[in-house]
């Protein structure tokens, strides 16, 4: 039977996205993972991929259409012969927000639930049709708020117990009411990412995250001498397009030691944690001008450090000049930020909603440290958790620390 | 690898047409020769390590990670270029 594709979420910080373009033409064969179309969002122009084979159906929005994160955008047609995935969904989307809709795990957005909301385009609240909306989950605050201030619920897509509409949703959505909203059709950016509204969507997504998530902190002084002398010897055998950057070898740390704690690496989801089955490292990549964002290296724990490293160029040159994946932004399951050769000494980050940690790596240094009993000048790095105090505490942090500090002292094991 | 002469302007012509193309968001900047390309264009590590790949690749220089610092403005890379393909 016929389904529908949705606008996907690239993370806590996406409300919308605009489509620029439709890769694929209806009738085309679909293999999983095809580029179906291209949509502009805060962070740029995102390419979205289809979940599983399918033929290209019926497009439901047009060219310049800036539709909310759930929001039906195609129709797919199964294959021949395939099976009909869960024939009992109605075709029709009945108008409910996706509960799902935020930061969906791969696979989620394509199944033919009655889950999206019919994109509110010019209609005013009032002509939609109360009858057919059922009511929107919103906690007490957030429906008092809206009715206040003349908010359409049913335009929002909700962040708390069963996507539930929350006062920090509503809070979000009038920040962004009160900036004037982009024009359909207007000129792409040509893949560059619109920093304003990007500054604002992470403005959103970390007031959300320092309202809703205990944080706690832990910082470790770890000894980098040996990994550094490692990688420098080994850099320097190579030429340049073969070297190895040091924060290549942070990502693979962090992601072989949390396989050993579960508990920091997933999502705070419906008030509970969800533990990832995979470890997909989203590495904080700076934005020139302003901004970042933070794609995923996919199973990071069993890839080498060559592979990361072709991997991270290449999530660098797209963050630069365009073409992140949707898979790419929307399934992080925990966070890096590393500061790179010219930072400060520590960084202590902000967890991105709905993960529950992430690492932060100073710049490298020499610093006096004592080997021994004296004291000698070493090449240390500043190791930052911050994780959700909800699913884990301090004293498995401070595990998970001294665990990273281990893999590193055995840089030529990574 | 046979490496024939090319002037100091041919280089830091190669050297800036390499750079805008690790960093294509600086394609409208006016690079000056002697700006710190970290300090003041924000070049990260990464960006930086590609453009020292891209200069090997196109003048056949091996650039040891001991060096980065002369290559720290468009003119003392050209400078560190023309010298090192200098014949002996």
């Amino acid at each position: 039977m016929t389904e529908r594709f949705h606008m996907p979420s690239l993370g806590a910080d996406m409300e919308a996205g605009t489509l620029i373009e439709w890769t694929r033409q209806p009738g085309e064969r679909l293999a999983k993972g095809d580029t179906i179309a291209v949509i502009e969002t805060q962070k740029g122009a995102i390419e979205v991929e289809v979940f599983h084979d399918a033929i290209m159906g019926r497009p439901l929005i047009a060219i310049g259409d800036r539709v909310p994160v759930g929001a039906p955008m195609a129709e797919l047609e199964p294959l021949e012969g395939a099976a009909s995935p869960s024939p009992s969904a109605p075709p029709a989307a009945t108008g409910a927000q996706s509960a799902g809709g935020r930061a969906a795990p791969r696979g989620s957005a394509h199944r033919p639930e009655p889950a999206a909301a019919a994109p509110p385009r010019s209609a005013t609240p009032a002509a939609a049709s109360a009858a057919a909306r059922p009511r929107h989950r919103a906690s007490p605050a957030a429906r008092r708020l809206a009715q206040r201030r003349g908010l359409d619920l049913a335009a929002l897509t909700g962040s708390g117990p069963e996507g539930a509409i929350t006062l920090a949703d509503l809070e979000a959505a009038e920040a962004r009411a009160g900036q004037p909203q982009p024009a359909p059709a207007r000129r792409p950016s040509g893949g560059k990412a619109d920093l304003a509204a990007m500054r604002q969507a992470i403005a959103a997504a970390m007031s959300r995250s320092k309202r809703e998530i205990p944080h706690y902190y832990l910082a470790h002084d770890i000894d980098f001498t040996a990994a550094a002398a490692w990688l420098e010897r080994r850099n320097g055998e190579r030429s340049p397009g073969q070297r190895l950057l040091s924060g290549v070898l942070f990502i693979k740390a962090v992601a072989l030691t949390l396989q050993a704690f579960p508990e920091l690496n997933g999502f705070h989801r419906a008030g509970r944690f969800e533990p990832a089955d995979a470890i997909h490292v989203g590495c904080a990549i700076a934005i020139r001008g302003g901004g970042l964002v933070a794609p995923a290296i996919h199973d990071a724990d069993r890839q080498d450090l060559d592979a990361l490293m072709a991997r991270l160029r290449d999530l660098v040159a797209r963050v630069r000049s365009g073409g992140l994946k949707a898979s790419e932004l929307s399934d992080p399951t925990v966070t890096v930020s590393s500061l790179g050769e010219r930072g400060v000494d520590r960084l202590y980050g902000i967890i991105y909603p709905p993960q529950v940690a992430i690492v932060g790596f100073g710049t490298p240094r020499t610093r006096p440290w004592v080997v021994g009993d004296a004291v000698r000048p070493r090449t240390l790095v500043t190791a930052t958790l911050a994780a959700d105090h909800r699913h884990s505490d301090g004293h498995r942090g401070a595990l998970f620390l001294a665990g990273l500090a281990a893999h590193l002292q055995a840089p030529e094991a990574l | 690898m046979t490496t024939h002469p090319l002037s100091r302007e041919a280089i830091l012509a190669i050297a800036l047409e390499a750079l805008t193309r690790v960093a294509p968001d600086l394609a409208d900047e006016s690079i000056a020769p002697d700006a710190d390309l970290r300090e003041d264009y924000d070049l990260d590590s990464m960006d930086f390590l590609n453009w020292v790949a891209a200069l090997h690749e196109r003048l056949g220089v091996d650039i040891p990670e001991l060096d980065y610092p002369k290559l720290a403005t468009l003119g003392a890379a050209a400078d560190y270029l023309l010298q090192a393909r200098a014949p002996e």
